[in-house]
């Protein structure tokens, strides 16, 4: 029998919001603080079993907002950190995300989207938090936000999530919803040498040369942590390399946020990933991503069975959004559709890199995502 | 004649990039920093070890200033933060330094968490009575019928006692002082420095540029006098009877109690489950 102290190695029947919390486990992840909320509970309980089983730390906070803070500690400590969430928690976060942000913080939040605004609907399906996702907290800045459509790649792109953010120190977004969250199917979890996981650049200078906020050539500075001796200083203010506060230098804050949008928006063909489904001859392609991506690719195939040239592009990584890769495409098909979750907030990115050709939105609020059936209509209507 | 002016001898403790402060004439928060590095120095604190947490305002800046990794968060977030820190790596001092405001009003929620959890964290908050950075407006420690830019026509808003709110949420060390007693400050915050758990030092801090501007205490000597003529240490007394009036300021040590603390607890724990683990592995 497994070892309680090792990865889940094998095939399981579990849900999404355990299939995380294994996923962190997996990625090295030994610091999460949260919050309770519906739907993401069940990560931070299986968390709270399993850390101190791997030697981490599981910590409840009085609120989000110190959820978040605490991870930004963690992780200034030298700790993988996370925290999850739904909406009400996601909004409280946005502070400190943008604290993360601004003092290149790596650590994981995960948004189990429910149906808002405010309280909404707590035990329902959304998608209503993609551009709160990239626009949430104030100011300019890069952000990473992945979307899963299974079980397990609410594992696999737990582990991503997490390489992502410690290689460019920015707090990278899992946004998964309801149902991806509490929807049971087979996951396989590989052995721990076959699961690939990064790690943040660390200062190779003495303390005197050490220059916390100088971007490297990928634009990220390696990472100092406390206790290490470097003496650091870091602030949320709008800071120089040193890391010291300069508020009344416009140089200063035009390339510090320059290079928080730039780090990511350079290396955005390295970050962005996603999965072409019978694009090649496509008159008609649907556009989208997490448990929606599931129906649309069952209406897809429906449509070629009718005659309809139809293909699929599912989106895995909503921000950077991949522009150049939607663009692409556009230039080889008829239209677009594009079914949310949500009042169509996604599609509006979809319509800035399609140009001329046209994008059909195919909005649904409520219960269930929108049906194959729903999808294949709106399909039928477009060509 | 060019003379060499010798280095301060706690020039070491202080990054000179960042000096000149930002703090106001008759500011007393230049005195809790002192104090702050005299503890550092008399107890040898390894400067490699030690991580300084700042929220915002105008104290909010120590942390900044000493030379040691040093964080200046959002306002309100220094103890969540610090917590975050102490947990993953019990290792270091975490010390924070902030404001009333920043502490007791957006922060007050983490405060008495912190407390209750006795989180092993130093807490060292400069009390000015009112947000002197953005300009002197009322917040939860201004005294009733003083006026601040946002209350015109006298505080109808009864204060916090720091010192009661501090003991009754669980702290197992609580001291006031003003930044008068700047020996007894000293003390206090080496103390604390050597306490296991979540420790309050509260530093009774003239604001006379801002609060005192309004309070017809326009001199830093004005409010140090306001001090001088009314402080009174009693210590081990009840921090309930320790409001603070223009008439009376009660100080010294309140609480002075052992209790585990949060970080000791949960890596006991975190040892035990992991022998458990690793047992059921082999």
């Amino acid at each position: 029998m497994m070892g309680k102290r090792s990865l889940l190695t094998g095939a399981h029947f579990m849900n999404g919001d355990v299939a995380c919390a294994e996923g962190a486990i997996a990625a090295g992840c030994r610091f999460f603080a949260g919050y309770p909320i519906t739907p993401a509970t069940e990560i931070a309980e299986h968390l709270a079993e399993r850390m101190p089983e791997f030697g981490g730390i599981y910590v409840q906070m009085e609120d989000e907002i110190a959820s978040m803070a605490a991870v930004i500690g963690a992780s200034y400590a030298g700790c993988k950190a996370m925290t999850a969430t739904s909406g009400p928690g996601f909004s409280l976060m946005q502070e400190n995300i943008g604290l993360a942000i601004m003092t290149e913080a790596p650590c994981v939040v995960v948004d189990i989207m429910r149906g808002g605004p405010s309280t909404g609907q707590p035990t329902l399906p959304g998608q209503q938090d993609v551009m709160q996702a990239k626009w949430g907290s104030h100011g300019d800045y890069g952000i990473i936000a992945l979307s899963p459509s299974s079980v397990q790649e609410m594992f696999d792109l737990t582990v991503e999530a997490f390489n992502l953010s410690e290689t460019y120190r920015v707090p990278t977004l899992l946004m998964g919803d309801e149902i991806v969250a509490h929807m049971w199917e087979k996951v396989v979890i590989p052995p721990p040498e076959g699961i690939r996981t990064l790690n943040r650049k660390k200062p190779t200078v003495p303390r005197d040369e050490y220059l916390p906020f100088k971007g490297g050539e990928d634009m990220v500075p390696p990472m100092a942590c406390f206790g290490e001796g470097y003496h650091f200083h870091a602030t949320g203010l709008t800071h120089n390399e040193q890391g010291y506060p300069q508020t009344s230098s416009s140089k200063v804050q035009s390339e510090l946020v320059r290079r928080l949008v730039q780090k990511i928006s350079l290396n955005a063909d390295k970050i962005i990933k996603f999965e072409g489904i019978m694009l090649e001859d496509a008159d008609v392609i649907v556009v989208a991503y997490g448990i929606v991506a599931r129906g649309a690719l069952s209406a897809v195939r429906k449509a070629r069975a009718s005659g309809i040239k139809a293909g699929l592009l599912r989106l895995i990584t909503l921000w950077p959004f991949p522009e150049n890769q939607v663009a692409e495409v556009a230039r080889h098909t008829k239209a677009f559709v594009m079914p949310e979750m949500n009042c169509g907030q996604l599609v509006r990115e979809v319509e800035r890199a399609a140009k001329e050709t046209p994008v059909f939105s195919l909005s649904k609020l409520g219960e269930d995502p929108p049906t194959p059936a729903e999808i294949l209509e709106s399909i039928r209507r477009s060509v | 004649m060019v003379q060499t002016v010798p280095e301060h001898p706690y020039a070491g403790y202080l990054r000179s990039a960042m000096i000149p402060h930002i703090w106001c004439p008759g500011c007393g928060n230049g005195v809790v920093l002192n104090c702050f590095v005299h503890a550092l120095d008399e107890l040898q604190v390894d400067l490699d070890k030690l991580v300084v947490v700042s929220g915002i305002g105008c104290i909010g800046r120590t942390a900044g200033y000493i030379n040691a990794d040093s964080f200046h968060t959002t306002h309100g977030r220094a103890l969540p933060f610090a917590s975050g820190v102490k947990l993953a790596n019990p290792e270091l001092q975490v010390v924070v330094v902030s404001g009333d405001g920043d502490l007791f009003a957006i922060g007050g929620n983490h405060f008495i968490h912190a407390a209750r959890r006795n989180m092993g964290i130093k807490v060292i908050c400069a009390n000015n009575f009112n947000y002197g950075m953005t300009g002197g407006q009322q917040g939860p420690t201004t005294p009733l019928e003083t006026f601040t830019t946002t209350s015109p026509y006298g505080n109808i808003e009864h204060p916090f006692n720091l010192v009661h709110l501090a003991a009754a949420a669980g702290a197992v060390y609580v001291a006031r002082w003003t930044t008068l007693h700047v020996r007894r400050l000293t003390q206090s915050i080496k103390k604390a420095l050597q306490k296991e758990g979540f420790c309050f030092i509260e530093v009774v801090t003239p604001c006379p540029e801002i609060f005192g501007r309004y309070n017809k205490m326009r001199s830093g000597l004005e409010m140090m006098d306001w001090f001088k003529n009314t402080s009174v240490v009693e210590n081990s007394s009840d921090p309930a009877k320790a409001d603070i009036t223009f008439e009376r300021i009660v100080v010294g040590e309140f609480v002075d109690i052992e209790k585990l603390s949060y970080e000791k607890m949960l890596h006991e724990k975190i040892s035990k489950i992991n022998e458990k683990a690793m047992e059921q592995v082999s």
